[in-house]
């Protein structure tokens, strides 16, 4: 892991109040594997004062490191605000990423929201087509896929008012055959708001199907320290909490207790 | 030549005036790669229990302006897991290492210090009567003078370091708690712990954190922390370390000239792991342009008796 300052290479606009990040971070983005996650420290000034965790959505062969984010606060807020040529102190590689699938074809991912951001990362290290469900609350929150790198995926799309795709919620297109993942996906990888990762734990814990979730949590350091990211392990396990800076953001889907996990507030 | 930075706090010779806050940076090697711990002062370790702690439910932490609350509740390991994997790493370490201490009862915390006794690399313990996030122990006995006294003696005799108590802020006046624990044998005092705040999520109506109260720290609370440092050196022999909302090289030398001899860094490292370097470095830079020897020359410049 590594600490250091990165430049600002381009920062667009690719949808509402959504914006693709490039920083010129070569020896992180060297590092980094899929699902992995940094932290951003958005100015020098004690206020707004802690670091802000973002997924990688991608890398780029000159070094540059991709962070999609959506503005929801002071943080994002600044970030947005940032041209060309300034820069924040990003910290990372951090957590463990996402196992990679033994045959890509025979994965599924699914995202919502700013979900799609860590799983465009795995779909471009795969290299191959892969099917990617994605889900937003309207038309104008959807990301174009050439932005994320996913010209060679299979993207299916639906919104919660219908104003492109499917009419309902991105769990809606896993529903094929009644309430299954359709057949021939052995491996799920899902990453999106609690309430959606719970209707894709539940499917594919009920069907015995391989998922991993990356989750979403405040967090203070992103090392492991502060232990403020905990989220409930299952029952049974060896302790109560896992944190998601050390233990994640990856985790497979059986591990966590989804009775207890609360949906996250930004 | 550099200047000095090396300072004593009561029986405790550290190479320079900066540790980081018990809770801020976990057992030491979570930081290990980003910075080298070998340059603090000494590192002061999560709070340690007799038995392992899950901790609090989440969420945990909530920011606020100009810092954050805290709810972790006293995560950690426990006694023995804390012996067995992770004092062997903070033991390679060429700075002082300094164990802080919890418990439920006046026995526990003495069960603490007995499990640590012998281990010559331990610079010292800080007792943790202040944490405001536990509902046993902890900040119940840091409030009643007859208590913190209690505790404070219970260690003593259990253990054969030096003895920091960590005082809380939550309190009508600091300065009895600070007399009783010195009147008790305490080496030195360290203070301030987090002040006691909410958050109240107007969409749901319930407060944001799990255990709905957490410890304020960062920025926000350096002032007030200042202004106790301050009073409570007035008010003991013993020596003070000071603590709240110190990221600057600038926020330190404030509280060494309220009389402070030592800082420790908290919410800091959370900013910046590499903060207390920061420090270090500035403190250097300012004795060096001000001529002054030794860090030790400014420390208590601020009193007004000095």
């Amino acid at each position: 892991m590594i600490e250091q300052h990165a430049e600002v290479t381009f920062n667009d606009r690719v949808a509402a109040d959504t914006y693709l990040m490039g920083l010129k971070s070569p020896d992180i983005a060297a590092r980094a594997h899929p699902g992995q996650f940094v932290m951003i420290r958005v100015g020098a000034q004690a206020d707004p004062l802690l670091r802000r965790p973002f997924s990688i959505c991608g890398v780029r062969k000159d070094g540059g490191l991709l962070i999609l984010y959506r503005v929801v606060g002071r943080g994002t807020r600044i970030m947005a605000g940032a041209g060309p040529g300034t820069g924040f102190d990003v910290l990372g590689p951090l957590g463990n990423g996402f196992d990679f699938p033994a045959q890509p074809g025979e994965s599924l991912l699914v995202a919502g929201g700013m979900g799609i951001a860590p799983l465009s990362f795995l779909a471009q290290r795969t290299g191959q087509e892969v099917q990617i469900l994605t889900g937003y609350a309207c038309a104008d929150q959807q990301i174009p896929f050439e932005c994320l790198g996913l010209s060679h995926c299979a993207v299916l799309v639906a919104t919660e008012d219908g104003t492109i795709g499917h009419h309902g919620r991105v769990t809606d297109l896993l529903q094929e055959s009644g309430n299954h993942i359709p057949h021939g996906y052995a491996q799920v990888y899902a990453c999106g708001p609690i309430p959606m990762l719970m209707a894709v734990a539940d499917l594919t814990l009920r069907q015995g199907i391989a998922c991993q979730v990356s989750l979403e949590s405040t967090m203070a350091c992103g090392l492991g320290a502060c232990q403020g990211c905990a989220v409930p392990a299952a029952p049974g396990s060896d302790r109560r909490y896992y944190h998601v800076c050390q233990d994640g953001p990856v985790f497979e889907v059986g591990t966590l207790d989804w009775e207890q996990l609360q949906p996250h507030v930004p | 030549m550099s200047p000095d930075l090396h300072i004593q706090v009561g029986p405790l010779h550290l190479k320079n005036p900066v540790l980081t806050a018990s809770g801020t940076f976990g057992y030491g090697r979570e930081f290990a790669q980003l910075m080298d711990p070998n340059r603090l002062g000494g590192v002061i370790v999560k709070g340690i229990s007799l038995k392992p702690r899950p901790g609090n439910p989440p969420p945990r932490i909530v920011e606020t302006p100009c810092g954050m609350l805290n709810a972790i509740g006293l995560a950690n390991v426990g006694l023995d897991a804390f012996v067995s994997e992770k004092l062997p790493w903070l033991q390679t370490l060429h700075t002082a290492v300094i164990v802080n201490i919890y418990g439920h009862t006046l026995e526990e915390y003495a069960q603490v210090a007995a499990g640590l006794k012998g281990v010559q690399e331990i610079a010292a313990l800080e007792i943790n009567v202040s944490c405001p996030n536990v509902a046993r122990g902890g900040m119940s006995f840091g409030t009643d003078p007859n208590l913190s006294a209690r505790v404070t003696e219970a260690v003593l005799k259990q253990t054969d370091k030096p003895v920091i108590v960590k005082l809380s802020p939550n309190v009508t006046d600091i300065r009895v708690i600070a007399k009783a624990v010195e009147a008790a044998g305490a080496h030195a005092l360290s203070l301030i712990n987090t002040l006691t705040g909410m958050v109240i999520d107007i969409e749901t109506r319930r407060p944001v954190l799990g255990n709905e109260t957490g410890g304020l720290s960062g920025p926000a609370i350096r002032p007030v922390a200042l202004y106790m440092v301050h009073q409570v050196v007035q008010s003991v022999r013993i020596p003070v370390i000071g603590v709240g909302g110190i990221i600057t090289p600038e926020d330190a030398l404030q509280f060494l000239m309220a009389g402070a001899r030592a800082v420790e860094v908290g919410t800091g490292n959370f900013v910046d792991p590499r903060t207390t370097l920061n420090i270090i470095n500035g403190l250097t830079r300012f004795c060096r342009q001000k001529g002054i020897p030794t860090i030790r020359e400014i420390i208590g410049t601020a009193q007004q008796n000095w």
